[in-house]
């Protein structure tokens, strides 16, 4: 008998196969590049304005700020300072590695 | 938008995401994988619209809140000098930590509108993960708070260590455990209350005891608890990029961690338990005050350079305090143009963050293919006429090859006293951060700069 599978494990396969390829991608990035690495992984992270976003239009659209709306709301204020601040300081520092003419 | 179609989207802004970072592994590639980064958040943010299909004054909403914060994250990206990119990320950080807090009460508060149940009676696995996803989340955010205040300087950066410190927090550890525990049989929300209260200070017990010599691993290892807290939620979330995301951020996180304590020759629970050898620094100071060393000046400095065939610099943080940099620049266009060759050394932990020393020196119009890393450049010192250490003093302590006892002994060090001669720019014979004495200092082939980083530079290139 086959019995069907979890999705939550589906998930789990991923999580982990996402450790794996995290583990070698960063392995090869250049030393020099590491603080642009950090400030990058900050800004993808806030991928996580998905779930504000969600939180943010729970609900009837009669009542947009109960407390689990405001919740959503600050949330996105936050992840959206990391999303533009991130990737934009990122590009800052990455303009700078440019290859300078001699 | 149909919940298989927005998944595979999802995934896909996943696989932008490992791009970015793949992107970073040359100079050439990171600008185009910055933007694989930036197409993957956008892709992630519409489907969610699509997905969620709401335009009601709801959207409107979230669209001036979007903007809101999007302004303010734009203005610190362009204000913030690269000085204080450490604190900059630490601040970063906490917000990540932050939103993910906020996002699980939501997802507590109303889980109906996340598909997890109903108030009250939530599914048992979401309930675990979006407790982890706070729990983890306030961590972060407190945590990164302590790590940003003592960067910035408002927070001294000395450790703040007091009697039971480590039962306190293994004991509030297990609470966490517990609470998730009793969390799930009871869904009481007081119960959530409180659990994301004793996470907010177990982040700011775990950080005060770390001395700010130790930041670097800090900062990676909040990096990495960002990531996990950020897959907690994907999983409560059932978001395939979130999971992703949290993953590839969480294991770039532990290996910049890894990577700074092998640097810094300190195993990763020797940092996170906090304090360094304090205690031997009197007594070995003390006895190596007498020895004698050659003092020279700028004149001095600048001749021997002049007439060096190779110069390898040796920066280190207390260039950048100096602000340095800039006039160090200069100082090597004059030796190029003497027909001197110049290269520059740079250790792990050079700066107070990971890789931060290169992007100082990127700012400073060094070019890339001149700054070399430790492994890469340690062979050439042997040939080198000149070794210019200018801020920094640890990492180049050949101590750490020789006294089996010394509290460094085994951190990779740059081989600065193989070279012919050795010009060290510093203020005072004063240790280091590890607070032992340099044996560089008495070194005959060692002629001591006593000044200021900057003005020294400066002066030395006058001379040239």
């Amino acid at each position: 008998m086959i019995m069907e599978i979890d999705p939550f494990i589906f998930r789990l396969s991923i999580f982990i196969l996402s450790i794996f390829v995290g583990y070698y991608v960063v392995w090869s990035v250049t030393p020099s590049l590491h603080t642009p690495l950090m400030s990058v992984t900050n800004a993808i992270s806030s991928v996580i304005i998905v779930g504000a976003i969600i939180a943010a239009l729970a609900g009837s659209s009669n009542n947009i700020f109960e407390i689990s709306n405001i919740f959503g709301f600050l949330a996105i204020i936050l992840a959206a300072v990391n999303i533009f601040g991130g990737f934009l300081v990122t590009q800052r520092m990455l303009q700078m590695y440019k290859k300078k003419k001699k | 938008m149909s919940s298989n179609l927005s998944a595979l989207f999802y995934l896909l802004s996943g696989i932008l995401f490992i791009l970015a970072l793949r992107g970073l592994s040359s100079p050439e590639t990171s600008r185009r994988g910055n933007f694989f980064g930036i197409a993957g958040m956008v892709i992630a943010i519409i489907v969610t619209f699509l997905s969620i299909n709401n335009f009601g004054v709801g959207f409107i909403y979230v669209l001036v809140f979007l903007l809101i914060g999007g302004s303010l994250g734009a203005f610190i990206a362009f204000r913030i000098p690269m000085t204080a990119m450490p604190e900059l990320v630490a601040g970063f950080h906490s917000l990540v930590g932050l939103a993910a807090v906020f996002v699980a009460i939501s997802a507590f508060l109303k889980p109906e509108a996340f598909n997890l149940g109903n108030a009250g009676n939530i599914k048992l696995a979401s309930l675990i993960e979006m407790s982890l996803g706070a729990a983890i989340g306030a961590i972060t955010f407190s945590g990164s708070i302590i790590a940003f205040l003592k960067l910035r300087g408002i927070m001294s950066g000395a450790p703040i260590v007091f009697k039971g410190q480590h039962i306190i927090n293994l004991i509030l550890g297990l609470g966490i455990i517990f609470f998730i525990y009793y969390l799930c049989s009871t869904q009481s929300a007081n119960v959530f209350w409180l659990l994301v209260a004793i996470s907010f200070l177990v982040g700011v017990l775990l950080i005060i005891p770390i001395g700010g010599a130790d930041m670097p691993v800090v900062i990676s290892m909040l990096n990495s608890y960002s990531g996990w807290a950020a897959a907690g939620i994907g999983f409560t979330l059932e978001n395939t990029a979130l999971i992703i995301t949290g993953a590839l951020v969480g294991s770039s996180g532990a290996i910049l961690s890894y990577i700074m304590c092998k640097g810094m020759n300190r195993s990763f629970f020797n940092v996170i338990l906090g304090g360094w050898g304090a205690t031997d620094q009197s007594s070995v100071t003390q006895n190596k005050e007498q020895k004698p060393v050659k003092n020279g000046n700028a004149d001095d400095a600048a001749f021997l350079m002049k007439n060096a065939s190779s110069v390898i610099i040796v920066p280190g943080y207390g260039m950048a305090v100096a602000q340095a940099q800039h006039a160090l620049r200069e100082m090597v266009d004059a030796l190029k143009k003497n027909g001197v060759k110049v290269s520059y050394a740079i250790h792990p932990v050079a700066g107070r963050m990971p890789g931060h020393m290169n992007v100082l020196l990127a700012e400073a119009n060094v070019p890339y293919d001149e700054v070399f890393e430790l492994e890469e450049i340690n062979n050439d010192f042997a040939n080198c006429d000149v070794a210019y250490v200018i801020g920094a003093n640890d990492v180049t302590n050949p101590i750490a090859k020789s006294d089996p006892q010394s509290p460094i002994y085994g951190m990779p060090v740059l081989d600065v006293e193989k070279s012919k001669s050795v010009l060290f720019v510093k203020r005072s014979l004063s240790p280091g951060y590890a607070g032992i004495d340099n044996d560089l200092f008495y070194r005959d082939n060692t002629l001591m700069l006593f000044a200021d980083a900057k003005k020294m530079t400066e002066e030395i290139v006058k001379s040239l």
